[in-house]
């Protein structure tokens, strides 16, 4: 079926994209057809969120071409995909808080030197658009007042505004709630039978189904497979976002469960907004098995991290850690928790996990400071420190062998092998790790990978995080599924197919 | 402290970038000199003759650098912790009004071994105190502690004025100063002190306040480098994220931080009242707490380097003033032109000689 | 009857004529700090602006020729912190304080260099100074009311004009303003100039309309009351003013409560009124009386994203 080009808004040939040496967008080819909602579907990393960049000016392609209404053009910049009509809604909105809505609409478009006209315009032109497209928002109001479903409606408004006809969305659902979530569907509708054609990018496939015409599955860079949205169905779109994936056989010995050292019951974390991080989580943590967290990254699995290891105060429910009660009236911080045994390999290596400027050797004590044997009557022993990063290095691993050296200089895979060494060189109870591998190259992963076995067969719990869903099949013997702030779905290890997992991470329900 | 610019080789980014520094501040200082109708290279000469060209000269230069390291000491722990403290001058002053305090009240009754230490104390505590109310109301309030260190100088002027006339004015004093201070409280002159070992050196206003300093400087550095706080405190300093994952309380450090960078601006009050003064005074601490900003950006926060940085400072200091005595074109205030200037070069324009150097260095790789 | 009416002339008088400094150059922070350049040097230009106002009425005989000078001057430290700032993305706060501290220096070692007086400048009169226009007791001349037209000029610019919409925007979310494709620097850079003018002003003015001639370290901290002023007004400029006249009410009426007990209270200390619009605003710092939001993005040089 060839359709025409000139019922293309977009369309993208061969697009490709490295960074380093990371292929981001490998030989990308797509149509996007006039007047329609077309979703871009895919896990992390699939490449979906560059691919749109691109299409945005906010990044140049290494190949290809991209044309608009079938001319082909230059993006070099978001103007020119202002001036070809093409506006984009990201997930961090780019608001004044301070300013009203309209103020926030005629930022860098006002019309003249003097304000009074171009507000005059805008509200004309917002009063408009309320009209056609059903996008209210009070004007007057303070966009630091406005719930975030409102803020994000401003976005819209924004992009409309300047005369966007074809409007790219990234992930506008991360930050709302169901309801909101609901209300902007029925807006996207609403555009679209104005005649704007909508590119929405999502994980989420409730989303996808509920308005799309056409989905587009992105997995690691390439375009895997173009359907018509009333011609597939979920599991079909997961299946293709998941993909069958080669498993990294690490022969695991048979598990061998022990006595429950973490168990978390009605977790609850909700923010100031109102917004809930965390929404009733129940789980327990065995010591010597692994529990996987599978899940998109965003939908709290950070958060839970960070309430496990006293980083924050959870607001509701309560966990329990080698015997220690936590909950919001009896609140913990890290250092505590390292006494409990519990260590913590964070998510975030560079922000959390290591001082970039630190010496590799005052790494490998950090949140282990003030105890023994680095510290004897107050004083760190320098020594002591340095054989002690000399250990961690020989017995992880860790290149170069150089306990003198600044954290920076080592590759991202040494630096997380070092934290992991600092981590579990302590024999802690509970260990939990958040994206063990990313980052790192081939030949630490599967080090890594087995250091975390090794621990989980003498007898750590171990709570593990990823947004690869094949790490989290090769590591976990159970695997949990976060979606939402809510743990959607559990299955043993020996029963986890990449189709329902998938379902479970696109919050679909399982069949 | 600044972007990740491309680095340098270790020693270019440590030794020659603050060179480079000063000599574009030197440049600019020629240049005022000339329009003034002097002679530069003259006008260097007696700069560097008078502050090292005598024992004299040494010894006030080294009395300047005294001060400066304590400021500096005092800014550089700030600067680790990430937090910018503005009010050393202030600092300072109320350190000296502890230091005052215990003496006039206690110099009768104690010998010099105990009434010494009591009054460093007494300086260090007022020091830490008048630091401690801005460190709370940046970590509890979030009140940015470069506006409320300015303004808590400005208080601590009117104070001192207000207790000095009022209060503690010497009964019978013309100027607003208190009675002199008691043998016991009164650090000996260095020229003393070598004559005691033998060494004659000629008379300057150095005292063993400079050993203090010294001390400081080995304390701060131990306690930066060598003790879990001092760990905790350059990890929220560098990436206040990986503390909190460390477990290190943010407010917490922020206060002891604060307290410690007060405690340290104090010891200025002790050389000034305890070793040269010898008596409770206005003014003592007059412009060292912002050049302390210059020395410890100089010498890159490290104990090393601000000794350094303070013997430059110091150095400028005696050795502009013999200058403004020489040449009578040239006023005591070029001191503080040139201070200006290398602040704004050292702190300010820090990474202005970077594409130079960039160019000379970067062939090797 | 007549007493208290001449006493409340005479105190709006000396307000007006404290006050006049700190409203000009509190103005000139205010573009300054609204885009996101943090400014502790208003004292240095100011300091410098004066020096160079009175040098050069002086020396030409002009007053006016006296103004341009100092605005000169003014705007050359201004584009100096602005280029280390913006530019070069250097501390803001060391420069600043950079700043006043080379102006403390220059101007006494010019002024010695070229007027042989310690530092002073010679006395001004007549046509060197600029004098009073209506009323000569109460000494207001050109320059007060000019700042008094400022405060509605500067919320005029601000609120109601495009670059006032991009200067707010910029101080507080850069990127907003990035991403819309303005220039993040240039506007940077005019709200550092119009600092520079603002700041000019307030020197000239203290050197040849509030007194006869330049003394070393003239400002006395004044920059720094205008700072607190921009603070305690919530960064909005009919607040600031309020804030100055405040302060120079204080300032006028610190002479006049000298020696006088007040009932219950007894003698108040000058140093305590001196220190006054200090203490207020931490205390508004502190959160003890209302809360300040500062622009956003003030004292955080600006980088993009690569």
């Amino acid at each position: 079926m060839q359709e025409l080009t000139a019922d293309a808004a977009i369309e993208l040939r061969g697009i490709d994209k490295s960074f380093g040496s990371v292929r981001a967008v490998r030989g990308v080819s797509v149509r996007i057809e006039r007047g329609s909602i077309t979703g871009i579907v895919g896990e992390n990393g699939a490449g979906k969120s560059t691919l749109m960049s691109i299409l945005y000016g906010l990044y140049r392609a290494d190949a290809g071409a991209i044309l608009v209404d079938g001319r082909p053009v230059e993006m070099t910049r978001p103007r020119d995909a202002i001036g070809h009509g093409i506006g984009m809604v990201h997930q961090h909105f780019m608001l004044v808080d301070s300013f009203t809505v309209l103020e926030n609409l005629i930022l860098g478009a006002e019309g003249g030197p003097l304000l009074a006209g171009g507000l005059a315009a805008a509200r004309s032109e917002l009063a408009r658009l309320a009209r056609d497209y059903g996008l209210a928002v009070d004007p007057d109001a303070r966009v630091a007042d406005l719930s975030v479903g409102e803020q994000q409606r401003v976005e819209i408004l924004k992009v409309l505004l300047r005369g966007a006809r074809i409007l790219i969305l990234d992930e506008p659902s991360a930050v709302l709630t169901p309801q909101e979530t609901d209300r902007l569907l029925e807006i996207l509708r609403v555009l679209r039978d104005r005649g704007v054609t909508v590119v929405l990018i999502t994980h989420k496939l409730r989303e996808i189904l509920a308005v799309t015409e056409k989905v587009i599955v992105m997995r690691l860079g390439e375009v895997v497979a173009e359907r018509r949205t009333a011609e597939t169905t979920v599991e079909e779109l997961a299946e293709l976002m998941v993909g069958r994936k080669v498993r990294f056989d690490l022969d695991k010995a048979p598990i061998r469960e022990g006595e429950t050292l973490l168990a978390a019951r009605h977790l609850s974390l909700v923010d100031g907004r109102g917004v809930r991080l965390l929404d009733d989580i129940s789980l327990e943590v065995k010591a010597g098995e692994i529990v996987g967290i599978a899940g998109v990254s965003g939908n709290g699995q950070s958060e839970l991290l960070q309430v496990l290891s006293g980083i924050r105060r959870p607001t509701g429910g309560e966990f329990e850690a080698c015997g220690r009660r936590i909950d919001a009236a009896h609140p913990v911080d890290p250092a505590e928790m390292r006494d409990l045994g519990v260590a913590h390999v964070p998510e975030d290596r560079l922000r959390q996990g290591l001082v970039p400027a630190f010496l590799a050797s005052e790494t490998s004590i950090l949140g282990y400071q003030d105890r023994e044997p680095f510290c004897h009557n107050y004083l760190l022993d320098g020594p002591a420190v340095g054989k002690y990063c000399a250990d961690l290095m020989e017995r992880f691993d860790v290149r170069p062998r150089t306990p003198g050296l600044l954290s920076l200089n080592f590759s991202g895979g040494n630096q997380q092998k070092l934290i992991l060494a600092r981590e579990m060189a302590r024999n802690p109870k509970v260990l939990l790790v958040g994206q063990p591998t990313r980052g790192v190259d081939i030949g630490a992963i599967e080090f890594i990978r087995r250091e975390l076995v090794r621990s989980r067969d003498a007898g750590c719990a171990v709570l593990v995080v990823s947004v690869e869903l094949e790490e989290i099949l090769s590591l976990a013997d159970r695997i949990l599924v976060m979606f939402a702030g809510r743990i959607v779905g559990e299955v043993a290890a020996g029963q986890a197919d990449e189709r329902t997992l998938g379902l479970m991470m696109a919050g679909a329900r399982a069949a | 402290m600044s972007a990740l610019r491309r680095p340098l080789p270790g020693w270019v980014e440590i030794g020659l970038l603050p060179l480079a520094n000063i000599a574009l501040a030197f440049l600019v200082v020629g240049l005022i000199v000339e329009v003034i109708g002097v002679d530069p290279f003259h006008a260097l000469r007696l700069l560097v003759m008078g502050a090292v060209g005598s024992s004299e000269s040494i010894g006030y230069t080294l009395y300047y650098a005294t001060n400066f390291i304590f400021t500096g000491l005092a800014v550089a722990v700030a600067f680790h912790a990430g937090l910018f403290n503005i009010g050393g001058e202030g600092q300072a002053y109320i350190g000296g009004l502890g230091c005052g305090l215990a003496v006039l009240a206690l110099d009768r009754y104690l010998p010099g071994l105990l009434m010494i230490p009591l009054a460093i104390l007494a300086s260090a505590a007022f020091g830490a105190a008048w630091a401690a109310i801005p460190a709370w109301m940046q970590a509890w309030r979030g009140s940015h502690i470069v506006i409320t260190t300015i303004m808590f100088n400005f208080v601590a002027s009117a104070l001192m004025v207000y207790l000095m006339v009022n209060v503690l004015i010497a009964p019978g004093s013309m100027t607003p100063q208190s009675r002199g201070f008691g043998a016991s409280a009164a650090v000996p002159s260095m020229q003393a002190a070598l004559q005691w070992v033998g060494i004659a050196v000629g008379p300057s206003a150095l005292n063993l306040s400079l050993l203090l300093a010294l001390l400081c400087c080995v304390g701060v550095w131990i306690f930066l480098w060598h003790t879990p706080w001092g760990y905790g405190l350059r990890t929220m300093g560098h990436n206040p994220e990986a503390a909190l994952y460390a477990g290190t309380s943010l407010k917490r450090t922020t206060m002891l931080a604060m307290c410690l960078s007060g405690a340290l601006a104090g010891g200025v009050a002790v050389n000034e009242l305890l070793g040269v003064h010898h008596r409770l005074l206005l003014d003592f601490a007059a412009g060292y707490g912002f050049t302390g900003i210059a020395v410890a950006l100089m010498g890159r926060g490290h104990p090393l380097g601000i000794v350094l940085a303070a013997l430059l400072f110091g150095a400028l200091q005696q050795g502009g003033a013999e200058l403004a005595f020489e040449i009578p074109a040239i006023t005591r205030e070029m001191v503080v032109v040139i201070q200006g200037l290398v602040i704004l070069f050292s702190g300010a324009l820090v990474h202005l000689p970077r594409p130079w150097l960039q160019a000379l260095f970067a062939r090797r790789s | 009857m007549e007493e208290t009416l001449t006493l409340v002339v005479a105190t709006l008088a000396a307000t007006l004529r404290v006050a006049t400094p700190l409203i000009l150059c509190a103005m000139g922070g205010l573009f300054s700090e609204k885009s996101g350049i943090l400014d502790v040097g208003l004292e240095g230009k100011m300091l410098m602006a004066a020096f160079v106002a009175a040098a050069t009425a002086s020396v030409t005989g002009s007053a006016w020729a006296g103004v341009g000078a100092a605005i000169l001057a003014a705007e050359l430290l201004a584009l100096l912190h602005g280029f280390a700032c913006i530019t070069h993305r250097g501390n803001q706060v060391v420069s600043g304080i950079a700043i006043n501290i080379l102006a403390m220096g220059l101007t006494v070692v010019l002024g010695a260099a070229w007027f042989g007086r310690g530092g002073q400048t010679p006395p001004l009169a007549g046509s060197e100074r600029l004098n009073p226009i209506f009323f000569p007791v109460a000494g207001d001349n050109i320059l007060v009311y000019g700042a008094l037209l400022s405060v509605p000029f500067a919320w005029w610019l601000i609120e109601r004009t495009r670059f006032g919409l991009r200067l707010r925007a910029v101080g507080e979310v850069p990127l907003a303003v990035d991403a819309a494709g303005i220039s993040v620097s240039w506007l940077r850079y005019r709200a550092v100039l119009l600092c520079g003018l603002f700041a000019g002003l307030a020197g000239a003015y203290l050197s040849i309309a509030q007194n006869a001639g330049f003394s070393r370290d003239m400002t006395a901290g004044q920059g720094f009351i205008a700072l607190a002023a921009i603070i305690f007004g919530r960064w909005r400029p009919f607040s600031a003013l309020g804030a100055c006249l405040a302060f120079g009410l204080l300032d006028a009426v610190a002479i006049r409560l000298q020696g006088v007990k007040l009932p219950g209270i007894g003698e108040v200390p000058v140093q305590l009124i001196q220190a006054l619009p200090y203490l207020l605003t931490l205390f508004l710092l502190a959160g003890v009386i209302g809360r300040t939001v500062a622009p956003k993005a003030a004292g955080v040089p600006y980088e993009k994203e690569p």
